[in-house]
């Protein structure tokens, strides 16, 4: 007679087999492989990786398909197999100056000391929706023959097609030389911090801020950035000291060898933001720079990431913080997908019993309010 | 893939950390500790802080009870029930009588806990304070220096506009005599069971990282006015099922014309007292 007070058992079993049914959806269908994931989704994937924040694209082409391409869902599933990894020591850091670069632009000079390459983008592309976008006439390159098979961290067939030449010196060292750079707290030579591992407070290092921010929401980032340039924060144009794309080396020590070995590579976008400073009582007028740099190609985060690292480091600078994208603890406790997304869906669950307190409590204020106030006679609720 | 996973799905060394944690939560009772809260596959919202903190105390020879809204079968008990089952192979109880453990949204259990139970919170909010200053970095400091005006201001801004505190559930509650403790968001009526009670109270926020602790047989106090005592939600009615008159009912709409009954929340208790036994 009384709705829903036994049976949750059973439900929730049905409930999943109802979603392993949607996620295969039509079987005339062929499946997907995780391959073609890989490869034809590769951007997908960049996001995946970057956000569930562990490089394996085979693990995020894998959770796309069960995520059945629910990119928040898909980072969360990564997440909670990055959990569960041994941390076997720190890697030494990357250099970006070696990277093997497929892409990599500058706002600021015309001319830059390895030149400006566009790379693959969707920047000048008429955003037309194709039959088929493969018959495009101006498709950039071939492919590899059908029996080719890919490595799955090589998700642009192009990128070995235009590797650039050697080092690429950073377009920010020609402010440096100068002196017009305003130098930043340095990281320190110490490992880095585990955002993953210790519990986020404040005040924060830079190191953890960028951690937070590179496997942050894209949307969060983005938005958040946004606000910044729309005036939430700053008041002046910022300009894109250097964006690239490519592929770089890992390298670890194995405490057992004693030397350096090369473990791998991986693709990233780095970015990095200038800002004028007109200069106060302690410093001399000069530009300042914020940093991003994220997993795969994802040249939109990397950049909001950068806006927000420069306008972090400010407001910790000044003391100031008078816009949401200026305060860290706004920032950075709000910015994780896996946080955010379970904690608004939560409200799914039941709440019957704080419900009923507050049911009791709003029928007995009616009762306090009706005689005194001469409300007329309230409903029943 | 292949994947193993160890006994009750976190590594040694991320439990021995949540154990340090909950060690120092109750050698300062009410306090909120930090700890480095992991990535569990559950969502966040549906109870990662509990069940970080019992897969970190819980043993092969543990009874788990779990509960969610004061009843054994809803959803989200049902999903943490499974996740035990499946990696740690636990034995699971209804009884509360029977329980080690219990982890619970929402509720205590009205049948009163014994000495050697743990009852483990899943926690939306640690920060008692969190609507008068969301701002971490004070609330800290308001901590520390015992600065708690705000939040008997807030409590007497409720008294002056509606002549109660209108606080229903996640009422704060002092800790002995120090700390102003969220007790989580279970309805006032349950307040009372944390005073001095023989079980040991371990609260868990997954998202937010920390972890806090009643001992057993500690003061915890609802926060009142001498005027303006705190007072327990009351039913006109008793249980429609049990016919008890000393537990927390939850509404249930019964037809389309708004007919209503009342039932105990805790399905366990309500069994119990309308006289049916465990199979």
């Amino acid at each position: 007679m009384y709705v829903a007070v036994k049976g949750g058992e059973k439900a929730v079993k049905n409930a999943q087999r109802l979603l392993a049914d949607k996620r295969r959806g039509d079987t005339r269908v062929p499946k997907i492989s995780i391959d073609q994931i890989a490869n034809q989704l590769g951007l997908g994937v960049d996001r995946v990786m970057a956000e569930g924040s562990l490089y394996d694209a085979t693990a995020a082409a894998m959770a796309i398909q069960q995520a059945q391409g629910d990119m928040t869902e898909a980072a969360f599933l990564v997440r909670a197999f990055r959990t569960t990894l041994k941390r076997f020591g720190n890697s030494i850091p990357i250099q970006t100056t070696e990277m093997t670069a497929i892409r990599r632009v500058s706002g600021i000079f015309k001319d830059i000391p390895g030149g400006q390459i566009l790379g693959p983008t969707y920047d000048y592309t008429h955003r037309l929706i194709e039959s088929d976008p493969d018959l495009d006439p101006h498709a950039p390159c071939d492919r590899p023959s059908e029996t080719d098979t890919v490595p799955p961290d090589q998700t642009d067939p192009c990128d070995n097609a235009s590797p650039l030449p050697g080092e690429l010196p950073r377009v920010i060292d020609i402010l440096q030389a100068q002196g017009l750079l305003q130098q930043d707290e340095t990281p320190s030579k110490n490992a880095a911090a585990d955002l993953t591992r210790q519990p986020l407070t404040f005040p924060v290092s830079r190191n953890l801020r960028l951690q937070g921010l590179t496997r942050g929401d894209e949307g969060f980032v983005l938005g958040t950035a946004y606000s910044l340039q729309r005036g939430f924060g700053i008041d002046r144009h910022p300009f894109l000291g250097e964006l690239k794309v490519g592929y770089v080396s890992v390298r670890y020590t194995p405490p057992e060898l004693g030397f350096e070995i090369h473990i791998g590579r991986v693709k990233l976008t780095e970015c990095v933001m200038v800002n004028r400073q007109d200069g106060a009582e302690k410093h001399t007028a000069g530009f300042e720079t914020g940093y991003g740099l994220v997993f795969g190609q994802n040249e939109r985060k990397a950049m909001s990431m950068s806006l927000l690292d420069r306008s972090l480091s400010t407001s910790e600078k000044t003391g100031k913080s008078s816009f949401p994208a200026q305060d860290p603890e706004f920032v950075l406790s709000h910015c994780d997908s896996v946080e955010s997304s379970g904690f608004v869906q939560h409200l799914k669950l039941p709440h019957y019993v704080d419900f009923q307190s507050e049911l009791v409590f709003i029928r007995n204020r009616r009762k306090d309010q009706a005689p005194d106030r001469g409300i007329a006679d309230a409903p029943d609720l | 893939m292949p994947l193993t996973y160890n006994f009750a799905y976190l590594d040694e060394q991320s439990k021995k950390m949540i154990r340090r944690a909950i060690l120092k939560a109750i050698a300062v009772p009410g306090f909120q500790v930090p700890f480095g809260g992991r990535e569990m596959p559950l969502p966040y919202g549906w109870g990662t802080g509990g069940i970080q903190v019992t897969a970190s105390v819980i043993g092969p020879d543990d009874r788990l009870k779990v509960i969610d809204q004061g009843s054994d079968d809803t959803v989200n008990a049902i999903s943490i029930k499974a996740f035990f089952k499946k990696t740690a192979g636990i034995a699971i109880t209804e009884e509360t009588r029977a329980a080690t453990i219990i982890q619970t949204r929402h509720r205590i259990p009205e049948t009163p806990l014994q000495k050697g139970q743990i009852m483990v919170f899943q926690v939306p909010i640690p920060e008692p304070l969190q609507f008068i200053e969301p701002k971490r970095t004070q609330t800290v400091k308001m901590h520390a220096f015992e600065e708690y005006g705000s939040m008997h201001v807030r409590l007497y801004e409720d008294v002056a506009k509606f002549g109660r505190i209108a606080t229903a559930f996640d009422y704060p509650v002092q800790v002995h005599q120090r700390y102003i403790m969220s007790p989580s968001p279970i309805p006032k009526y349950d307040n009372p069971k944390l005073h001095q009670s023989p079980a040991v109270h371990l609260f868990g926020a997954g998202r937010e990282k920390r972890i806090y602790a009643v001992p057993p047989y500690t003061d915890v106090v609802s926060l009142d006015f001498e005027d303006y005592p705190f007072e327990l939600e009351q039913w006109d009615g008793a249980c429609g099922v049990c016919g008890s008159a000393h537990s927390f009912l939850d509404e249930i709409v019964t037809d389309d014309l708004g007919t209503r009954m009342f039932i105990c929340s805790d399905s366990e208790f309500c069994r119990n007292n309308a006289g049916n036994t465990f199979p």
